[in-house]
């Protein structure tokens, strides 16, 4: 400790040990946060449901997406990244999930919110299983935080099923 | 800086370091803001640096004894062993 140089390197390393520490803190205190995120899904209409020319289904759907994630945001979150992706099962494939919109939300004031969006993504299958099918629409959401692990969770909606022929 | 004061030096810079990481997150806790968590401990490491690595009198409080140079002339360096001596017993 007899230089500049070592003084400002002990100093260094100790700062950045600490800032270290607390970060974990912290992340650690995101646990004792009270979440109970709801949300609740529509279809308001069926805009399109034919088969493609190289033979696979596809769906084009309104959706009606209401949502309360406020709880989700603590002093240190980012963002929260939410999709909605609708889950069914086919002979061939035991589940298949097809997202069909997604959104990023930046801040606390801007995670109840309430939207009418036709499916950002499209909902094709892989073959011809979608006339009739009954499938689930779940909304996931990732908590991305300023320090520390990601975590993610969803809801299940089921109950949702297209038509039994083509339009 | 003397010895004294590398101690001093160094228990201020980690006591301030703790200190400042403690305010900084019970403050960011309580006003639920990261940024100002942030603020703060940069503040503190500042702070601390102002503090403890510059060379402040305060640190200089007890510097070394050197000896006189007139104790050196007592105690003589050892005279260096001629190299002849060694030919001499080779020879016998």
């Amino acid at each position: 400790m007899h230089t500049f140089g070592y003084r400002a390197n002990a100093l260094l390393t100790f700062a950045i040990t600490a800032l270290a520490f607390i970060c974990a803190i912290a992340s650690f205190s995101d646990k004792f946060s009270n979440q109970n995120p709801s949300a609740e899904i529509q279809i308001l209409n069926i805009n399109r449901f034919k088969k493609q020319s190289h033979g696979n289904d596809e769906v084009s759907l309104t959706l009606d997406i209401s949502a309360d994630l406020q709880s989700l945001f603590t002093w240190n979150t980012k963002q929260v990244f939410v999709f909605v992706a609708a889950e069914y099962e086919t002979p061939k494939n035991s589940l298949n999930q097809v997202s069909l919109w997604d959104a990023i939300i930046p801040a606390k004031e801007d995670a109840k919110f309430r939207i009418q969006v036709s499916n950002k993504y499209r909902f094709i299958d892989q073959g011809q299983n979608l006339r009739g099918k009954e499938f689930n629409l779940t909304l996931h959401w990732h908590v991305m935080p300023k320090t520390g692990k990601m975590f993610a969770d969803k809801i299940v909606m089921p109950g949702y099923s297209l038509p039994d022929a083509y339009r | 800086m003397d010895w004294q004061g590398q101690k001093l030096a160094e228990q201020l810079m980690q006591i301030l370091l703790l200190i400042a990481a403690v305010v900084a997150f019970v403050v960011g806790y309580a006003t639920e803001s990261f940024r100002t968590m942030m603020l703060i401990y940069a503040g503190g490491v500042v702070l601390t640096t102002l503090i403890t690595i510059p060379n402040w009198p305060c640190f200089n409080r007890h510097p070394l004894k050197w000896l006189d140079p007139s104790e050196a002339e007592k105690y003589p360096k050892p005279e260096v062993v001629a190299v002849s001596s060694k030919k001499k017993s080779s020879k016998k």
